[in-house]
């Protein structure tokens, strides 16, 4: 098996899908002759044309607009974000008119809108969004979060095929950073469903994107002290797996919500609600969340660092937690 | 009374007629709009395009819907809907907010169609949002070497957004088959189009995008149609996007609500009796193409078109309340395959 980075699975998974479904194009700022941004779609106009890899002005009204149109055609557009902050330009577009689309009027309209996201980076306050929960309030808009190459291949296959609308978040961070062995035979994510990464039976750590990791080496930590934590990958905000989470909270009676985003209003919050609404009984301690600071996301790496959520303050939470 | 160019650019008796048939339409439906209104059977607001009839209706009857082609109305274009193929119908059921209507009650007035199977698409409320989805339309039409053309009604107020800027600038990057009517009539809501843009004419926009345009009369229905049909040939060929402003005026206010006060009545008067379809009738007359019992036996028909049409609206449930949590996705299957 061929070992593939984050951001070659999602070239991959695009390439794959415009071989298969000749209704699949992208169109996004600088996609064609320079390959995107970050490169994820380097090589793809020269299979594809200029026709299936539109290269667009500034523009992220027109390319979302554009795409909705199109979809509503019977078409199966990728948009790229060049990073997915500039889709706040695009926001009044994406909830108003495509994420209404099916809802209001019963016409579909199945885009693909996708881009990196995410801290870690030193991009800045206008480089490094998660914009999950802006989007989460606004129904009609699947999203989902890939956090390893594996998912955000079979995630992005199952969002260009899916019926209706759906963000893609990648985490630029992982864009290289993350490399797995994939399948070479066609497989998909399906949209929805949590994975458990590791088994636990003390407390349960409820993640998605990047922090992944953040919890995956918070575990092994914990581990070290002699508790077992489980650590649950989303994958998918909206719908999300609200029986994975449940399931887990059942068992380890503890939880803690970790996200990249700033904490007030944040995915979190919905979770813990839930958790409060249909496990309260199960609860040995107060739901706990670990986010980033209500703040913009500053530039300079130690305010970075001190801005975005890290394994030391998993682990505080957790030894609350434990100690409750 | 302005005389009106008996020129009738290729459109035959039978045509010229039909196109009265969409004014009159246009107009006794609103009128019977404005009765249920009064009898509190519309649930929302009421917008009205009389004097506005002329340019919707014209251009829209320039576009060849056997051939795929779209159009995208604004609120004040329900007869560019009707030229489409919109039922009178489903516009009362809409503005009734019944289980039947297009939207099975979920969206407003002529919020509605699809424009692969309708060769319509409402608008949403956010203006100047169609005119980029339009570009996609146009954009797949291309894709799929169907040959299509858009047409996107955008007024006055709307071309002050920055959509309608991004929208505008791609499809004409792209050299898409678009053609835009801007209809200038004078108020956005109560804001006069000196407040709205400082360009001498709204046309000029077209200087921003590099497109083609032009001016015309829209309360003129030849020259209007004349207009559209040469944007719709260029966008046919191949010679992109056409930017039509077409001056009219808003003899309502801005909804059933809106005394509009703050137009001068002298406008008012003065645009009244540039009525479209008054002139459009006298032009027809004049050249010898109709006589005023032409114009009765349409009048005839569409009263009578109105009337089946209101009984069958009358007559539909409102939808149930267990719908409201449906159809947001796919999965449930409420709409069927949509």
């Amino acid at each position: 098996m061929p070992v593939t980075t984050y951001v070659d699975a999602i070239r991959e998974a695009m390439i794959e899908e415009m071989r298969r479904d000749p209704r699949v194009f992208l169109i996004g700022e600088d996609v064609g002759s320079y390959g995107g941004a970050f490169k994820t779609s380097a090589g793809m106009i020269d299979e594809f044309g200029p026709g299936r890899v539109i290269d667009t002005p500034i523009s992220e009204v027109a390319i979302v607009g554009a795409a909705s149109g199109a979809a509503l055609m019977g078409m199966r557009p990728i948009a790229e974000m060049q990073f997915i902050d500039f889709i706040t330009c695009a926001y009044d577009m994406l909830v108003n008119f495509t994420a209404t689309s099916r809802y209001r009027v019963g016409s579909s309209c199945p885009i693909v809108v996708r881009g990196p996201a995410g801290g870690g980076t030193h991009g800045g306050p206008f480089h490094s969004l998660n914009p999950e929960a802006m989007f989460m309030n606004r129904p009609g808009i699947k999203i989902v979060a890939p956090g390893t190459a594996y998912d955000a291949k079979g995630l992005l296959k199952a969002a260009i095929r899916d019926d209706d609308p759906v963000l893609f978040i990648e985490h630029k961070f992982l864009y290289r950073r993350i490399k797995e062995d994939l399948p070479s035979e066609d497989y998909v994510v399906p949209i929805g469903k949590a994975n458990v990464r590791r088994t636990g039976k003390d407390i349960t750590i409820i993640t998605w994107g990047a922090m992944i990791y953040v919890a995956d080496d918070a575990a092994a930590d914990l581990a070290n002290d002699g508790v077992s934590a489980e650590v649950i990958d989303l994958r998918s905000i909206i719908p999300f797996d609200e029986e994975a989470i449940l399931n887990s909270v059942a068992k380890t009676n503890r939880v803690i919500i970790l996200h990249e985003a700033p904490l007030t209003g944040g995915a979190g919050a919905e979770f813990a609600a839930r958790i409060a609404e249909k496990a309260f009984d199960y609860l040995d301690a107060p739901v706990k969340r670990v986010a980033a600071l209500d703040v913009p996301t500053p530039y300079s790496p130690p305010l970075e660092a001190a801005a975005l959520p890290d394994k030391a303050r998993v682990l505080a939470a957790a030894r609350e937690l434990l100690r409750y | 009374m302005t005389e009106l160019s008996l020129e009738t650019h290729g459109l035959t008796r039978e045509n010229l007629l039909a196109i009265d048939y969409f004014l009159r339409l246009t107009r006794t439906l609103e009128e019977r709009l404005v009765a249920l209104f009064r009898q509190a059977k519309v649930i929302g607001g009421l917008y009205r395009s009389l004097g506005q009839e002329g340019e919707s209706v014209a251009a829209a009857y320039a576009l060849d819907y056997k051939q795929g082609d779209v159009v995208q109305p604004l609120i004040r274009n329900m007869g560019s809907i009707l030229v489409a193929g919109a039922k009178p119908s489903d516009i009362i059921k809409q503005y009734m907010a019944k289980a039947d209507s297009p939207t099975r009650g979920r969206e407003l007035n002529i919020h509605f169609g699809h424009p692969d199977r309708d060769g319509f698409i409402g608008q949403i409320s956010m203006l100047g949002d169609m005119i980029p989805v339009m570009a996609g339309i146009t954009l797949a039409g291309r894709m799929q070497k169907r040959n299509l053309v858009g047409m996107a009604f955008i007024g006055d107020g709307a071309s002050s957004t920055g959509a309608f800027y991004e929208g505008m600038n791609f499809a004409t990057v792209q050299r898409l088959p678009l053609v835009v009517i801007l209809e200038n009539n004078g108020y956005a809501y109560s804001t006069p189009t000196a407040k709205q843009s400082a360009v001498k004419t709204l046309a000029d926009k077209a200087h921003a995008f590099g497109c083609a345009s032009e001016v015309v009369d829209g309360n003129d229905v030849l020259a209007t149609y004349a207009a559209a049909k040469r944007a719709v040939d260029r966008a046919r060929a191949g010679e992109g996007v056409t930017l039509i402003e077409a001056k009219t005026f808003r003899i309502k206010g801005h909804a059933e609500h809106d005394n509009q006060a703050y137009v001068p009545s002298a406008l008012i008067e003065e645009w009244s009796a540039k009525d479209p379809v008054v002139r459009f009738e006298k032009a027809l007359v004049d050249a010898g193409l109709a006589a005023t019992s032409d114009f009765d036996a349409i009048q005839a028909r569409v009263r009578s078109e109105v009337d089946t049409a209101t009984d069958e609206a009358e007559r539909s449930p409102m939808p149930r309340p267990e719908e409201a949590a449906l159809g947001l996705f796919a999965g449930d299957g409420y709409w069927g395959k949509g």
